[in-house]
């Protein structure tokens, strides 16, 4: 380092391609907005060295130096990485309690801005075998939290040898994600359990238990068709019909939603999974049953 | 959107939050319990962004009943509002505030009844009659000019009612139903909900 200031190496932009900025000196020392082409900041009551002389470089250092970079310079944010694309909530997931069970429902289609990023996602997961989620907010931060929760659940079984509650697990979830709150984690689950409990964990911290959820830009056209024709004493085919023609109608009228839609009927004996059904072909035979084709 | 409002009597105290709980546009659930219950005589209303309500009152339900079961006693309403408060400043300038809006109404058997108002800026004031929310704005004239300190319980809950009754003439978001509850000596009595019109 002594060489690299005799040299006058720093102030070269060359430096910046030798030597990756460290997080650590990259928040203290270097002037953000030169991107540190000025040079390392110099202490002015010791003879001009470099300030970075001052905090020894321990291995545990850096994690230390990047806790709290905002103390250290007042009004410079934290550095983040920028997202590649505009996020948008794109989905129409649905769940629904009544006599038969819980249905929960879903469309297919991942959306990237107005891109469709992938035509066939799952958007319904099983947790354990009575124990369903939908997602919907970003795709890579429900597809993570999934993977924590069932580890979290399944650990919770194998410590306890018995099954935490659907309110147990929602709770265990949103304290969770209670940390992240404020950041860009963006995850909005329903939880569909056994014991007809529909609860709706999403990562602002809301947790609310309830008998009817739709989240996801197309969830207003979903509630617009569910609220109609929803009723306790449905039987199973009408439950599931119902789902389908919810979903249906919001990949309809919402552009970010789309493709396929996908069921899932959980019971007391464990959730059932109907085959995917292409919302195309729904479209034409709905046309031509009301006689507009 | 969220509407809280508290009315204290001579001994008794009045409160009522509306049952939405909201998501952008749409109302997810129609039934939602904003109260939260202290203790035997102390109800917590809290209203504020999504997470940090429950978060929040949930912790302070539980370190209340944590000083019950260390010690022996609860705490008095006044106490339990102190506490609630200090939480809330402590938590202000950290980089996790809560925003959260509160009345806190408790019954203390020395002291009597007690409606505590908090905001998210950890302000308090022990106040005869509060409201948070936008209903706020339309509703605490209507206190101010009807409200007396000699309430009976059912003028209080008269009262009540014009507030409501003001709020669905002018309040341009849709409240449709109330969960009320009085507390006194007896401790915490549910009354009925109050909805607007037929349901």
């Amino acid at each position: 380092m002594a060489l690299e200031d005799i040299c006058n190496l720093r102030n070269s932009c060359l430096h910046q391609n030798w030597l990756p900025a460290s997080p650590a000196t990259s928040f203290l020392m270097t002037d953000c907005y030169n991107l540190g082409l000025k040079g390392p900041k110099k202490s002015q009551r010791n003879n001009e060295v470099p300030l970075q002389f001052f905090i020894p470089p321990l291995l545990n250092s850096t994690s230390f130096l990047n806790r709290s970079p905002s103390s250290y310079f007042q009004g410079n944010p934290p550095v983040t990485v920028r997202r590649p694309f505009p996020l948008s909530h794109g989905t129409t997931t649905l769940g629904f309690v009544f006599q038969g069970g819980v249905i929960a429902a879903a469309d297919t289609r991942a959306s990237a801005g107005g891109l469709v990023a992938c035509p066939e996602v799952e958007k319904i997961n099983p947790i354990h075998s009575h124990l369903v989620v939908t997602s919907s907010g970003s795709g890579a931060d429900c597809m993570l939290w999934e993977r924590i929760l069932t580890r979290e659940i399944r650990l919770y079984q194998l410590r306890h040898k018995r099954c935490l509650s659907i309110s147990g697990t929602a709770k265990l979830l949103s304290f969770m994600l209670h940390p992240f709150k404020g950041t860009d984690v963006c995850v909005a689950l329903t939880l569909c359990g056994w014991d007809k409990e529909l609860i709706y964990v999403c990562s602002d911290g809301a947790r609310l238990q309830g008998n009817i959820f739709s989240v996801g830009s197309g969830s207003p056209y979903a509630y617009g068709v569910l609220d109609r024709e929803l009723s306790w004493s449905l039987s199973n085919e009408e439950a599931i019909s119902l789902a389908r023609e919810a979903v249906f109608r919001a990949t309809h009228r919402d552009a970010y939603s789309g493709n396929n839609v996908d069921l899932f009927h959980i019971t007391a004996q464990g959730w059932h999974q109907r085959k995917r059904e292409n919302l195309k072909e729904e479209y034409y035979r709905d046309m031509k049953k009301r006689g507009l084709f | 959107m969220e509407y809280l409002i508290g009315i204290q009597g001579p001994d008794f105290v009045l409160v009522a939050a509306d049952n939405v709980a909201a998501s952008s546009i749409i109302q997810m659930k129609h039934d939602y319990d904003k109260m939260f219950k202290l203790s035997e005589k102390i109800l917590l209303l809290c209203v504020g962004e999504a997470g940090d309500t429950v978060q929040f009152a949930e912790y302070i339900q539980k370190n209340v009943q944590l000083y019950k079961m260390r010690n022996g006693y609860e705490l008095s309403p006044a106490a339990a509002a102190n506490f609630t408060r200090k939480n809330l400043a402590d938590y202000l300038r950290s980089r996790t505030p809560y925003h959260v809006n509160l009345l806190l109404a408790g019954y203390d058997d020395t002291d009597g009844p007690g409606l505590f108002y908090m905001d998210y800026l950890s302000s308090l004031a022990k106040a005869p009659f509060a409201a948070h929310g936008y209903g706020a704005f339309l509703t605490l004239s209507i206190l101010d000019r009807y409200y007396r300190p000699d309430l009976t319980r059912d003028e209080a809950v008269d009262l009540l009612k014009k507030c409501i009754e003001e709020l669905n003439k002018r309040f341009i978001l849709n409240l449709p139903s109330f969960t009320v509850r009085l507390i006194d000596k007896e401790g915490i009595h549910d009354l009925e909900k109050l909805t607007h019109g037929a349901k």
